[in-house]
């Protein structure tokens, strides 16, 4: 059970994200959005309830379906917005785009090669330990970085240095079509956890309060400098892995069966029946987060494209 | 005060002022607690880190520590090695900087031994410094002296980009000594064509930096213009040296630095002898040779009655001592192309 503040928390940092990203659908399809779009929805539990641990300063990493952490995390919706759409007021100025982002304000990186943040999560740990700070390194991926080697070098490293990394891995069964069977040889990645002798959880990761509830410990335990440890959460990619994802490789009926599981409403009735909130209280949040989202529609629809000097600013400072 | 330190002796100066100056500083990488055991007396082994053989797992934690405000030295112990972590290195070290549009610096140095030309074997003799020199947000340094291997590596530690410290094993003379075995030999150097003044040289003790990105005329001359950059600078100074006696005048730049390159210090020259010699240890095709031609093309063509160039041959690094010598450039080559050029 958690506190009425944590569940109404929660909810914000859910809407957030599916809100934020409906719009940036609707952005992408209409063509304001260039390239790839690989969209969060379906897995919005697993970053609402890790990130609500976090502090700004905690940093974070994640891959290509790095929009879920960033929005968790309280992102300015404007400047990701601005970003998505390649523009001078987004993030990056408009250089890194969906897949690469960047907010040093919320400690937070993302990038698009599959496995790749582990190894970089390391690094805020190392320093966070070697200056006595008791900062916690999030590092996000989906079960298919899980058999890159990084996973198992930085797991190792991680755990011989004793560093306070949370590595989360989304399993959301697909690694874009094949599934899991296919690519992994144990039924659960957080059993790997015990190779390198650090804790491993399985966690519902469509139920937000059980993320809470699962990360609250490894979190702190990594805080107290105990630690590394693996949080593995099953969750669904409600959109496929991206925008032109034909899906045909999916048996039928999964997608409704797991929709049947959404994050969102499954929280709305928590909170109800808690008697944290009423429809009403709930409709009037809802409303607020998809205000905020439209006006950062509009700012990053009307700001200017980088100017083209930009182009070559950067490679070096 | 200068008084003469060999090559690994400057380096290794270099990184203790440092260290002394910044606490930033650390090392990481494989078995660095016996390679830089006297750091690690010094500063001790939170700054002096063993790693496991994970190249990706912590070259990865140095590009994420230096963005998070400290200043690694990762060591790669060969440059062969990078392709195990040649994403952490190409797509993340590289380019943070510039996708994040500036906002996270890697003030990092990744150092490695490169080099062959002491029979050990295709992957432990390459240089591929043109690989790296290729990819956009990496500098790359291949000091030839002592007094820039001092010089170029305190720069490379207060630059505030990712920076590959290249140090050729024939300079270098522990590396020499470990990989080639020198109790086996009366003398090593003269039995792997050292050249000796690469690997001892008169160094300042006090710090001092030389910049990445100006190329060094090693020696004046008005008859041919020649190129590169290591080792095969004193492989080019043996040359000019031995052609001087016949009255020709070589006129030999170490460019000391890939990224940034000097361009203007070689167009410069060729403007004056109006031939160009490039001499690279690096393969023929798509490297530095072909790098400095098209620079001399596209600023100066009308000043170029000659180009040629003298690099390792596109192919892998053979063991046999008999077979690298015909893949790498050597006196030999470079002389015949020299001579080719000048009559």
């Amino acid at each position: 059970m958690v506190a009425k503040e944590v569940a109404l928390d929660l909810y914000r940092r859910l809407l957030g994200i599916r809100t934020f990203e409906e719009k940036a659908a609707e952005l992408w399809h209409q063509g304001h959005i260039s390239g790839e779009l690989h969209l969060y929805s379906g897995q919005e539990a697993v970053s609402a309830g890790v990130c609500a641990h976090l502090r700004p300063e905690d940093p974070t990493a994640a891959d290509h379906r790095g929009h879920g952490p960033l929005l968790a995390k309280g992102v300015d919706f404007k400047k990701m917005m601005g970003e998505l759409l390649g523009r001078r007021t987004g993030l990056c100025q408009g250089k890194g785009g969906h897949m690469h982002l960047f907010d040093p304000s919320l400690s937070y990186g993302c990038g698009s090669i599959i496995g790749a943040a582990m190894p970089l999560a390391l690094g805020p740990a190392l320093v966070a330990k070697m200056q006595n700070r008791d900062l916690v390194s999030a590092v996000f991926f989906g079960e298919g970085a899980a058999n890159q080697g990084t996973f198992h070098e930085s797991l190792n490293l991680a755990a011989l240095w004793k560093l306070p990394v949370l590595f989360v891995c989304h399993d959301n069964r697909w690694a874009v079509s094949v599934p899991k069977a296919q690519s992994t040889a144990v039924p659960w990645n957080a059993d790997r956890a015990s190779a390198y002798g650090i804790p491993g959880v399985l966690v519902d990761g469509m139920d937000a309060v059980a993320v809470y509830e699962a990360a609250g410990p490894l979190v702190q335990r990594a805080r107290r400098g105990e630690g590394p440890s693996l949080l593995e959460a099953t969750c669904y990619r409600f959109r496929g892995h991206f925008e032109t994802d034909p899906l045909v490789y999916l048996p039928p009926g999964e997608i409704e069966e797991w929709k049947a599981k959404d994050p969102i409403p499954k929280l709305e009735r928590h909170i109800i029946e808690s008697g944290f909130g009423t429809d009403q209280d709930l409709k009037r949040i809802r409303e607020e987060i998809r205000a905020q989202v439209e006006r950062a529609a509009e700012f990053a629809l009307s700001s200017p494209w980088p100017e083209p000097e930009l182009a070559t600013q950067h490679v070096f400072v | 005060m200068a008084r003469e330190l060999t090559f690994a002796e400057a380096i290794h100066e270099a990184i203790e002022q440092e260290m002394a100056r910044d606490p930033k500083i650390f090392i990481l990488g494989e078995d660095v607690q016996l390679l830089r055991h006297p750091l690690l007396q010094k500063f001790g082994e939170e700054r002096v880190r063993n790693t496991p053989i994970s190249e990706s797992a912590f070259i990865g934690a140095a590009t994420g520590a230096a963005y998070s405000g400290m200043r690694p030295i990762v060591e790669l112990m060969m440059i062969d090695f990078f392709g195990v972590a040649a994403d952490q290195i190409m797509n993340h070290m590289a380019k943070i900087t510039y996708l994040s549009a500036g906002q996270l610096k890697v003030p990092l140095v990744i150092r490695a031994s490169c080099g062959g030309g002491y029979g050990d074997g295709a992957h432990q003799s390459q240089t591929i410094w043109a690989l790296f020199a290729h990819m956009p947000g990496l500098k790359v340094v291949i000091p030839s002296t002592p007094y820039d291997a001092k010089g170029l590596m305190i720069q490379a530690i207060r630059d505030d980009n990712p920076v590959l410290y290249l140090e050729h094993k024939l300079l270098a003379d522990y590396w020499l000594g470990l990989l080639a075995g020198a109790n086996r030999y009366k003398d090593i150097q003269a039995e792997f064509s050292v050249p000796k003044a690469g690997t001892k040289g008169q160094v300042p003790e006090e710090p001092y930096t030389v910049p990445l990105g100006r190329g060094e005329v090693r020696r004046p001359g008005k008859d041919l213009t020649v190129v590169s950059v290591g080792v095969m600078v004193h492989r080019a100074l043996a040359v000019a040296e031995h052609l001087a006696a016949e009255g020709k005048s070589l006129e030999v730049i170490d460019l000391r630095t890939l990224v940034p390159l000097d361009r203007r210090t070689v167009i410069d020259s060729v403007k004056k002898t109006r031939k160009l010699l490039v001499v690279d240890e690096d393969h023929k095709s798509y490297g530095l040779s072909g790098e400095i031609a098209a620079s001399v093309a596209e600023e100066a063509a009308g000043s170029l009655d000659d180009y040629k160039r003298v690099a390792a041959l596109d192919t892998s690094i053979p063991f046999s001592l008999a077979l690298e010598r015909v893949m790498l450039p050597s006196e030999e080559s470079i002389e015949r192309a020299a001579r080719a050029m000048l009559k």
